[in-house]
């Protein structure tokens, strides 16, 4: 099986290897796959509040090189974008870009559900921080 | 001088010998009669180069040359042996006797028997990837006609308990089939002390030319009959019509004559390789796991599984060294190896398995290499694996929800 040269180059060096605090309410982390299935991905963005743009992006992946190449490539993309913008990435545009082969395909889903998964972490972690603010905002204001 | 790349997948095949290549090409040109011409020089010739042949590959198990019909290889050995004895022994039984972890050319075989009224029993395996012979005793009738176990295997290279099933088998009048080919030339294997009644082999994995194979099949004590798959000019006794390959058959003798001759040796030297490979990597690595027992396996297997690593890209990673893995993305299947999973290696496991097959052209410095790049590819593919920061974080990965 030979593989495409955009995935040897992300597979021999990855972009975006690494870790965000995931504790971070900035931060939203996407953990899909399974280890039984041969393939898991990490994927984390980091979004400014003030713009609602990404202005980082890790990963990390378990699985085949074209698993790593969908997973890196992914990071490269999200930087930048807005959470809408984001959320429009498919996955046939990563699988095109890296010429994938059809028994490859599902890299590239598990890229795409990664993004999602760590945007809707992203958004939960807002919602609930919203939700704790606006509950004391209540309290302090029946205090006064 | 290291050459690169390093070829280190011996089971799944290996170079022809240039002393057996040496020994093939007159037949090729200037001695290219069919061995089935009776009536002049150049058949004769032929038939003698063949009968040479024969009795080559016949005195590497201990067989005589009449025992020996040449096939196209150990796929069609295995059909023969397995589908001939079916139609043979029809009358006798329906019950054959096989094991999870063998070759597809006998798994399916027994498979499309099946769909023709034969009851099949597929013997499970112990972790350590051997049978439990109680398991065996167990699962004989007195419609067992066929006991096929191969034996050694060709991802993990255990070496099944062949002569306590040999003497099971021939206490019981059961015809006993072995596919040996990843055992003859490596280790010894002897028909006779072992009680087999059919084996099959392979000239490509023992240094000689592809295309060719062997099917011993036992002609007294007992004499077992086989009905043909293929028909024809009756050639190799009925039992295998078409016309011989000349020249393969010289390359299969001449490998077996060589194998025989310097086995002792040459297992000894590739013994030292593959455990100075086990000892490297478990040197430089925590958390890996070698696959089935150590101590009954063939000296130029190792099969290693390395923790929270995919397999196909560790293979990626160490692309001028040519190995195998189990793991689902290196076959067209998306399953990982069944033969891990039939010893018990989680399905996680199996994904980062890599076989190591050492042969007899690799070297100490082709091992000191191959331990060096694997180290440094797992130690970058662990980095950036999900997996493996979970675990340090100390996560049961068996216990976390995956999203499948």
């Amino acid at each position: 099986m030979g593989y495409s040269d955009k995935v040897l180059d992300h597979y021999n060096a990855p972009r975006n290897v690494g870790v965000l605090p995931k504790d971070d309410a900035n931060v939203g982390t996407g953990l899909v796959g399974a280890p039984e299935c041969g393939d898991v991905m990490k994927l984390q963005v980091k979004v400014d509040p003030a713009t609602g743009v990404i202005d980082d992006a890790k990963f990390k992946t378990f699985g085949c090189g074209s698993a790593i190449a969908s997973s890196s490539l992914a990071t490269e993309w999200l930087k930048g974008k807005t959470l809408e913008q984001a959320l429009e990435i498919k996955n046939s545009a990563i699988a095109q870009e890296l010429s994938l082969p059809p028994v490859k395909i599902h890299c590239s889903v598990l890229a795409e559900d990664a993004i999602k998964a760590a945007i809707e972490d992203y958004k939960r972690k807002q919602a609930a921080a919203a939700e704790t603010d606006a509950g004391q905002t209540t309290e302090s204001a029946a205090t006064a | 001088m290291l050459k690169l790349p390093i070829y280190m997948d011996n089971h799944a095949t290996t170079p022809v010998d240039p002393r057996v290549l040496e020994a093939m090409l007159p037949f090729f040109t200037e001695r290219f009669g069919n061995a089935a011409s009776r009536n002049h020089s150049f058949g004769w010739q032929a038939e003698e180069a063949v009968e040479t042949g024969r009795q080559q590959i016949a005195g590497l198990i201990g067989a005589s040359a009449k025992e020996i019909v040449i096939t196209s290889g150990a796929t069609e050995s295995d059909n023969l042996a397995i589908k001939g004895v079916a139609e043979m022994y029809r009358r006798k039984g329906n019950h054959i006797i096989t094991v999870v972890t063998e070759h597809k050319a006998v798994l399916d075989t027994c498979k499309r028997l099946e769909k023709q009224g034969f009851q099949v029993t597929y013997l499970r395996v112990q972790r350590d990837g051997l049978i439990d012979l109680d398991d065996l005793k167990r699962a004989i009738t007195d419609k067992t006609i066929l006991i096929t176990v191969m034996m050694v295997n060709n991802e993990v290279g255990v070496i099944q308990p062949i002569a306590e099933i040999g003497r099971l088998a021939r206490e019981r009048g059961i015809v006993f089939h072995t596919d040996a080919v990843q055992a003859a030339g490596k280790i010894p294997f002897d028909v006779n002390a072992l009680n087999v009644d059919l084996a099959s082999l392979s000239a490509h994995k023992m240094y000689g030319p592809k295309g060719v194979g062997a099917l011993y099949v036992r002609r007294k004590n007992p004499r077992v009959l086989l009905a043909p798959i293929i028909d024809g000019g009756g050639h190799e006794r009925g039992m295998r019509s078409g016309t011989l390959n000349v020249p393969g058959i010289v390359g299969f003798g001449k490998a077996a004559e060589i194998c025989g001759q310097e086995m002792a040796a040459e297992g000894e030297r590739i013994r030292a390789l593959r455990d100075r490979l086990n000892d490297g990597l478990h040197r430089n690595l925590d958390e890996i796991y070698v696959n089935g027992s150590l101590e009954h396996r063939v000296p130029n297997n190792l099969n290693v599984s390395f923790a929270y690593v995919e397999g196909e890209s560790l293979l990626m990673g160490i692309s001028d060294v040519a190995v195998s893995s189990g793991s689902a993305c290196t076959s067209a299947s998306l399953e990982p190896s069944y033969v891990l999973k039939a010893l018990g290696t989680g399905d996680d496991l199996a994904h980062s398995s890599i076989r190591f097959g050492l042969g007899r052209f690799n070297t100490g410095e082709e091992v000191d290499y191959v331990v060096q790049r694997v180290t440094e590819v797992v130690k970058r593919l662990r980095e950036m694996s999900p997996l493996y920061e979970l675990a340090k974080e100390g996560v049961d990965l068996k216990k976390v929800q995956w999203q499948k």
